[in-house]
């Protein structure tokens, strides 16, 4: 009999069966149901795409900072803040060895440092010649860049003192100078001063900054202040702390004993600057992260104007099957089963174009990581969350056309030609 | 079954046996477009027992299609009483009415409304979808519904397979799949020629013979009126004539003695030769 209530008993339609016959009625427009989903196929593939890309930006940035140490503290003159007519660390002379030998001696933090002195330099081995970096150093910081020596032997510390025409050289440069021939023994002239060859780095590659670091000639530092560049300060001090929680608590220490040796008053700005491998590392993955949330979001837009297409076709088609929905609740549809049956397709076709946009986001970072040899990172996070906004998508869009379909009146829609 | 209620005495159709399963008690309906309020209905009092074929006539305007929606469950009235199989439904909720749509009653329709690129046994299967019935029980029931309207080796055609009077047959068997109460047929033969309009009422004859299927039809026209036992007339919202049908006709004896169309053409090519 009648009574109410009776039906909250019963399982009412079963949710496979909707699943059923909404694959059945996109599957009837297969061509508009393709073009449907290709705007959330599109949406996703580009997320996916460039959250890879982004995270394979990150890794790179990652690897690039691990390379220079995770202990490594940077000690560059000129100020850290912009604004002002301030100086570069180029011009600014106030930084010397002293004050590097002072950090080595009275910050029990660092254990090692090496200087450096920059220049540009023009060099040339018989009718080869190339326009480079040399940087004038000591022999410790191959050690604390970790950085080998494939051919031949870095330069000694008496080359330094005796400020000795000899020189290291990074991969590019050898390879634009010697191609194939071996390096070591030759010589070759830097500006117009001869330099023997004692020795060829590994190849370290890209920096995090993105400039080729094997673009580079590593001679004694007192070598380049006196015969290349003719000062006598230096611009940077790469220092190593003894650990890397270390590094950060050195730079206080250092700060105090440079401005002190410096005589900075209080107040005054530093004519110095003081960062550590984790401060950059913390700084450009922060950046990587903004890039790939802005491409991520930008890429998202395309997701909801997938999902306005989905909209506007689930639109049509409750125009179109008005009297399917008629007959529908003729035989007993409620309207929750009506709603049901049109949100489950809207979710449908968004997680079809989810899928489908999830295999192609794939493909298009392998496709990107083989011909632009970029690292691409295939994160489950950036999928998950794909596959969970293309849901979202779906009952967001689907569910004012659904609500529509489920309030028709079903004596007109039966009438409705 | 209900108690048949003493209050309210049979109208002119009293002699078929069982209950009344369709009551109605000063119905009215009130269209309120605003301007003007349209009277459809205006207090009609009818009761309709089991197993009983009635024919609902009338012009078009006299009310009788807003009669079939309150009957189907499909429109609520605005004042009066229904009592469908003993229950008051006249002010139950939406949800309550799709119950009772599903349950109570079957629809055929003019237009036949079959769902198209679907197949006839799941065009007959729709009701029992909503009724809750697992998928095996659904085709059993369904190819059981296609079998009583002699359509059983058409179950995997499509609409557009299938002529109008089996199209129409196929409707029939999706009004019987859950078992209703009462079938309500809207013009069931309106765009049929008119032996297959024969070969239709045949069916709702023997459904309402063999099965005491009670069934309540709409028609414009006099002639399928006289399948039925009964008529109720309409006109200006009003029940103007509950009359029993004399020298009923019965479809079967009819069918035999009606030419098929393609041998009416030929004879007209005799004829002419």
């Amino acid at each position: 009999m009648l009574c109410p209530g009776r039906h909250k008993k019963e399982a009412g339609v079963d949710f496979w069966n909707t699943v059923r016959l909404a694959f059945r009625a996109l599957a009837r427009n297969k061509l508009r149901s393709s073009l449907t989903m290709l705007g959330i196929i599109i949406g996703v593939g580009a997320v996916i795409a460039t959250v890879s890309i982004g995270q394979g930006a990150e890794y790179l940035v990652q690897q690039g900072i691990q390379s220079m140490g995770t202990n490594a503290v940077f000690i560059s003159a000129g100020s850290s803040r912009p604004g002002g007519a301030r100086l570069g660390s180029w011009a600014v002379k106030t930084l010397t060895i002293d004050d590097m030998n002072a950090i080595l001696r009275e910050v029990s933090l660092i254990r090692e440092a090496a200087p450096a002195v920059i220049s540009r330099v023009q060099v040339v081995y018989q009718n080869q010649n190339w326009n480079t970096t040399i940087q004038g150093t000591t022999p410790n910081f191959f050690g604390i860049r970790n950085w080998p020596v494939q051919a031949g032997s870095a330069f000694g510390d008496e080359e330094v003192d005796s400020a000795a025409d000899v020189c290291v050289l990074g991969t590019t440069v050898a390879g634009y100078l010697f191609g194939t021939e071996s390096a070591v023994g030759k010589q070759i002239r830097i500006g117009n001063l001869p330099f023997r060859v004692v020795g060829v780095l590994e190849s370290k590659g890209q920096s995090v900054m993105g400039d080729d670091q094997d673009d580079r000639i590593f001679a004694p530092y007192t070598t380049v202040q006196r015969k290349i560049s003719g000062i006598t300060w230096i611009q940077f001090i790469n220092a190593s702390a003894i650990s890397p929680e270390a590094s950060n608590a050195a730079v206080p220490q250092i700060t105090a004993l440079l401005r002190e040796r410096h005589h900075i008053h209080q107040g005054d700005d530093d004519d110095f600057f003081v960062r550590t491998q984790s401060e950059v590392a913390d700084l450009a993955a922060q950046t990587q992260q903004v890039m790939t949330l802005l491409l991520g979001s930008i890429a998202s837009v395309s997701l909801i104007v997938g999902g306005i297409g989905i909209m506007n076709i689930m639109l049509v088609s409750v125009t179109e099957r008005t009297r399917e929905i008629g007959v529908r609740m003729a035989v007993g549809a409620t309207e929750a089963d009506v709603q049901r049956q049109f949100l489950v397709e809207a979710v449908t076709l968004s997680m079809l174009g989810g899928a489908v946009g999830i295999i192609a986001g794939l493909g298009g970072s392998a496709l990107i990581s083989n011909f632009l040899s970029w690292p691409t990172l295939i994160s489950a996070k950036a999928i998950v969350a794909a596959a969970i906004f293309s849901a979202a998508v779906g009952v967001f869009f689907g569910f004012y056309p659904a609500r529509k379909a489920a309030q028709l009146d079903p004596i007109e829609a039966l009438r409705y030609e | 079954m209900d108690q048949p209620s003493t209050a309210t005495i049979a109208t002119a159709a009293a002699t078929t046996d069982g209950s009344p399963v369709i009551r109605l008690e000063a119905v009215h309906k009130t269209y309120d477009l605003g301007e003007i309020q349209v009277h459809a209905l205006r207090g009609v009092t009818l009761q309709i027992r089991a197993r009983e074929f009635v024919a609902v006539m009338g012009a078009s305007g006299s009310g009788k299609s807003t009669l079939m929606n309150i009957l189907g469950c499909l429109d609520r009235p605005t004042r009066g009483q229904y009592f469908l199989d003993g229950t008051d439904v006249s002010q139950r909720s939406k949800v309550e009415l799709a119950r009772i749509r599903n349950r109570k009653l079957g629809f055929v329709f003019q237009q036949f409304n079959l769902l198209a690129r679907t197949s006839a046994l799941e065009n007959v299967e729709l009701p029992t979808v909503y009724a809750g019935i697992t998928p095996q029980e659904r085709e059993h029931r369904a190819q059981e519904a296609l079998e009583r309207v002699g359509l059983a080796d058409r179950a995997e055609h499509y609409p557009s397979q299938l002529s109008g009077g089996q199209q129409q047959r196929v409707a029939i068997a999706r009004a019987l799949v859950n078992r209703p109460a009462i079938l309500l047929a809207d013009e069931p033969t309106g765009n049929l020629d008119s032996r297959t309009a024969v070969e239709i009422m045949d069916i709702l004859q023997r459904l309402n013979e063999e099965q005491g299927l009670t069934v309540v039809l709409v028609t414009h026209e006099n002639d399928i009126a006289q399948y039925t036992e009964r008529t109720l007339e309409f006109r200006d919202g009003k029940l103007r004539q509950d009359a029993r049908v004399r020298n009923r006709l019965i479809a079967r004896e009819v069918l035999p003695t009606l030419p098929s169309l393609d041998e009416e053409d030929a004879e007209d090519a005799a004829s002419s030769a």
